[in-house]
């Protein structure tokens, strides 16, 4: 028991931490502002800890972080394995072809009002149903390895893609665009110059749910079918084997690959877009 | 632009669209019955091969119109309440939506109300909201079903609602906390000289403030809720649902119950939107909004 009153020791003394620093000048500063969250992540975890070890919580029902970590450590090969497979194979090819083939039809249609009109309302729709139901069929055509994961991962991007960057495109201004026909300039001139980057934002928030969708989209297909490796492959064997320590490790890989995905993508939208007023500071 | 101008590019579109399904059929199919053919030792034809891509008991890809004939035949062929029916597995998936929609409302507007009220937890618990919408939560869902089933719980309704709230708290959060957020400086002034204090403040002013933006979430928190419960069911041996109909047909390899199981999903989902999205305007108009 001893454990678990500690931590909620730890937990309230980071607490009061937390409020002292939210009330404080250090608050306004980035530091502020990255530490503050930083504690309380890291008092959740010794929490858990505590509770797991105060209350003797059965592993089979939840691992405390200690041995999620030692897990990791131990078994980084295989890890490393299924993070390859189902992201690296999986999620970014498909994440990239989705992706690219949005923007051509976006562009294709770019100068097709009647089929804008027409693919909107359907995109809003199909972006908004569940594809993921798509997975069995596509790993019944595409075969157990990864194009499967590619293909669902494809499917799944494309529509929220394709109605973001169509948006996009119409996004500047009719002032702007009449400036451009002043300075004589050609249909592909104004559409580099003016009418994509004026769609930028609109292709990164895009881009943004995509990448939550990939990995969701890669995991899932695994669900039906997969080689004897691949993050869907190792969380669905291993909670059959009520190996959870296993299953919060890949959790936590796929945690961490999500983030800085997203990461990533905030990143260079920040350098693309500096001009846009959501990132000035 | 008004209704009638997208009607006939929508009809357009959805037209392609099924043009070019019918010929991906033909052209998916065709291999089957070419194998046929040899296997028999017999010669065909295209205008023989045709019509026999479009009446196979497993196609490798359905035409439109077997699509409709099973999802007829799943809707309207039997009692609502049978195992058969897919509105029984569509009630049930609703169901599930329901709950974790209703859990997810209540997840996201309290800690919207927290956020607002404690800098503190704006600060600490506000980035961790963002990144748990990075993580694959489906990865969680088999887990979570496990473990609730150790845990004592019965019946899988509630770790499929756990799942669809998960996923349909998020953008709750996000609109409540701009919408709370939205009255300006002059209006908190004036309730300041009114004399009204921080809960007369929140329910005449914040609270009234924040519904446009709250209405506009619950569209985005539905379909979410609905993606959520359907992939709760999937990997987990369910047996009822639209979402264990989908594995059935898939571990069966009887792919007209898996495309029939997914459009009833899409119905399922359109119907949600419409209702959500009939429920915004009216509280819209309600509200005095300018629809």
């Amino acid at each position: 028991m001893t454990a678990l009153w500690l931590a909620v020791g730890v937990w309230l003394a980071a607490w009061a931490l937390n409020v002292w620093l939210a009330g404080s000048r250090v608050s306004t500063t980035g530091l502020g502002r990255a530490l503050v969250p930083l504690i309380f992540g890291a008092t959740v975890l010794v929490l858990w800890e505590g509770l797991v070890r105060g209350l003797g919580v059965s592993p089979v029902i939840l691992p405390a972080p200690s041995v999620i970590a030692a897990k990791i450590a131990v078994e980084l090969p295989v890890l490393w394995q299924d993070f390859a497979q189902t992201i690296l194979k999986g999620a970014i090819p498909g994440f990239l072809i989705g992706a690219g083939a949005a923007f051509l039809v976006a562009i294709a249609i770019d100068r097709s009002p009647f089929l804008q009109r027409g693919l909107l309302p359907i995109g809003n729709f199909v972006a908004a149903l569940p594809i993921v139901g798509l997975a069995p069929i596509l790993v019944m055509w595409f075969g157990f390895d990864w194009q499967s994961k590619a293909a669902v991962v494809v499917v799944m991007v494309f529509f929220p893609m394709l109605v973001n960057i169509v948006a996009g495109l119409q996004a500047s201004e009719r002032m702007q665009r009449d400036l451009m026909a002043t300075w004589g300039a050609s249909y592909g001139q104004s559409l580099l110059k003016l009418r994509l980057p004026a769609a930028m934002p609109f292709i990164f928030n895009g881009l943004k749910i995509a990448s939550t969708l990939a990995l969701i989209g890669a995991i899932v297909a695994e669900f039906f079918g997969s080689p004897i490796y691949g993050m869907g492959f190792r969380i669905s064997t291993e909670v059959g084997r009520l190996g959870l320590d296993m299953v919060w490790a890949t959790i936590a890989v796929a945690a961490l690959a999500g983030s800085v995905f997203y990461g990533l993508i905030t990143l260079i939208e920040r350098w693309v877009t500096f001009w846009h007023p959501s990132q000035r500071h | 632009m008004n209704a009638r101008a997208t009607v006939l590019p929508v009809l357009t579109v959805l037209g392609m669209i099924l043009a070019l399904w019918y010929a991906a059929a033909v052209w998916m199919n065709a291999t089957w019955v070419f194998d046929q053919a040899e296997r028999a030792g017999a010669t065909v034809t295209w205008a023989e091969v045709i019509p026999q891509t479009m009446s196979q008991d497993r196609p490798l890809l359905p035409p439109p119109h077997q699509v409709a004939a099973e999802l007829w035949q799943g809707l309207f062929g039997q009692a609502i309440t049978s195992k058969r029916s897919l509105v029984y597995h569509a009630y049930v998936t609703f169901k599930g939506t329901m709950m974790g929609f209703g859990l997810g409302i209540a997840f996201g507007v309290l800690l919207a109300m927290a956020i607002i009220r404690f800098r503190v937890m704006d600060m600490s618990v506000m980035p961790w909201a963002i990144i748990s919408q990075t993580i694959p939560i489906v990865a969680l869902a088999p887990m979570i079903i496990t473990l609730s089933s150790q845990l004592g719980l019965q019946g899988r309704d509630l770790p499929k609602a756990i799942i669809a709230a998960y996923l349909s708290f998020f953008p709750v959060l996000v609109s409540m906390v701009k919408g709370l957020r939205s009255p300006d400086q002059m209006q908190l002034d004036l309730l300041r000289t009114y004399g009204a204090g921080e809960a007369a403040t929140f329910l005449k002013l914040r609270l009234p403030a924040s519904m446009p933006y709250f209405f506009a979430s619950l569209k985005v928190a539905v379909a979410a809720s609905l993606v959520g419960t359907i992939v709760g069911e999937l990997p987990t041996g369910a047996i009822e649902g639209l979402g264990a109909r989908m594995l059935i047909g898939s571990q069966f390899g009887e792919p007209l119950i898996m495309w029939a199981s997914l459009f009833a999903a899409a119905i399922l989902a359109g119907l949600l939107i419409l209702v959500v999205g009939f429920l915004e305007r009216a509280a819209r108009k309600r509200m005095g909004v300018p629809a």
